[in-house]
């Protein structure tokens, strides 16, 4: 496959791994802050063939880990309203809400559908002009393009029943929020390939700018992955931090302009609250005036009270990189992929479960 | 979520693209993208192309990297 076999080389990858292991000194820490790149560290085995003394961290990456209970709780407030039927990506069904979970909602009978893209949910919205169809809104800046684009096309065919509950995080409020969380040491940041080619490399200027800290764009192949590694090493070993592009076949400095104008046109900047994290200012997108008619927060009147996230889950430090899977007491124990705790174990993208599928301790 | 592979854009009609994935052929939007044609080389979230790779930086990081580390030769 072009673009993709050449970064498989094992004779490649094996040479920055000797590189690697020339270059780290001291014990540091990365963080990854996609959930696509922590999946593919774990299952090409990365972890095992770096020096001990780098650990990497996952943070906050994977869109389902990030969504607040609150939001998971209005999901499920959603789907229980008449005449509504909701569509989603795969992994937010079966995430814990407070009392509930879709999945449960699904077993009682509410019309809960799983889509691979909003021109799924689009289409089941036409084909159903006599009930509401709402699709869950979550996922980082490669998605959001994908939902504006959706709620565009609706607003142009003059759909009057689809609707889109957002709950959208952004990348870049996310890193200064967790360089300003107490307790979380980060000497070093490997940044999400996709988001970036949506937001462009510049997109972490003000960041960088703020907290020069080694900072390396990653595409997903080993080969990719180990580069930026080694581009943060050594960036760590000459005491020299830079924001690096090591994903330059995708990923440009000023990004796919014409995606974020689609954001920008119908979604506007607002203080969100994460999982773990809390409230980051400007983390989220709030749809806009001209869009409203589309906006399920606004359409239904949902109301959500008491929401707890699930007692004794550590998924808000697990997403800050303050503590790995194995140190949360019901890891294993009382949560497994099988009959989840917290989402970290949910989502195939999620660190807990990425741990427990492929993390045997030495 | 993100589907890492670059996909062939194997056929165009409209704003949708027919694009194949190491064998499999599958549709995606192309409103996300400026300009693409039947040959290019994209990337697909979620059922949108979200980017054209670039050929010529491709061949170029690659050809630093081998030349970085010599592996070509050494290939096991
Ligand atoms: S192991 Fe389960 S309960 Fe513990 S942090 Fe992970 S998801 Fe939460």
């Amino acid at each position: 496959m072009k673009y993709a076999d050449e970064y498989r080389d094992s004779g490649l990858s094996r040479k920055i791994i000797e590189k690697i292991h020339q270059t780290a000194g001291k014990n540091i820490r990365l963080m990854e802050v996609c959930g696509t790149h922590t999946v593919s560290i774990f299952r090409s085995g990365i972890r095992s063939v770096l020096p001990e003394t780098i650990s990497l961290l996952s943070g906050p990456g994977c869109p389902v880990c990030v969504t607040d209970q609150q939001d998971i709780d209005a999901f499920i407030a959603l789907s229980r309203i008449e005449n509504t039927i909701i569509t989603t990506f795969g992994d937010l069904i079966r995430v814990p809400g407070t009392t509930s979970s879709l999945q449960r909602e699904q077993a009682d009978g509410r019309d809960i559908r799983i889509v691979y893209s909003t021109m799924d949910a689009l289409e089941i919205a036409r084909k159903n002009p006599d009930k509401n169809v709402v699709f869950l809104g979550i996922g980082f800046e490669t998605t959001t393009p994908t939902i504006a684009a959706s709620l565009i096309s609706a607003r142009q065919s003059g759909l009057k029943n689809y609707f889109v509950y957002p709950a959208h995080k952004l990348v870049p409020p996310a890193l200064f929020a967790l360089m300003e969380t107490i307790g979380v040491q980060i000497d070093g940041f490997l940044l999400p390939g996709h988001v970036s080619v949506i937001i462009g490399t510049d997109a972490y200027r003000p960041f960088f700018e703020k907290h020069p800290l080694p900072c390396v764009v990653a595409g997903f192949e080993p080969a990719d992955i180990l580069l930026a590694v080694l581009q943060l090493s050594e960036q760590i070993a000459d005491g020299a931090p830079r924001l690096e592009n090591a994903y330059p076949r995708a990923v440009t400095a000023s990004g796919n302009i014409r995606a974020m104008k689609m954001t920008d046109l119908v979604f506007e900047p607002c203080d969100v609250p994460w999982r773990g994290i809390g409230v980051i200012p400007k983390s989220g997108l709030a749809i806009k005036k001209e869009f409203e008619m589309f906006d399920a927060g606004k359409q239904f009147d949902i109301t959500v009270t008491e929401s707890q996230p699930p007692k004794g889950c550590a998924c808000g430090e697990i997403l800050t990189g303050k503590k790995i899977p194995p140190e949360c007491a019901l890891y294993k124990k009382v949560c497994t992929p099988m009959s989840p705790v917290g989402p970290c174990m949910v989502s195939a993208e999620g660190t807990c479960a990425a741990y427990y599928k492929y993390f045997t301790s030495k | 979520m993100c589907l890492a592979i670059p996909s062939k854009i194997v056929k165009i009609e409209n704003t949708m693209a027919v694009i194949d994935v190491e064998g499999v052929q599958r549709q995606a939007s192309l409103l996300l993208l400026e300009d693409a044609a039947v040959g290019d080389y994209v990337i697909v979230h979620a059922g949108y192309a979200i980017n054209k790779l670039d050929e010529t930086a491709a061949a170029e990081s690659l050809a630093l990297l081998r030349e970085a580390f010599s592996a070509s030769e050494q290939n096991p």
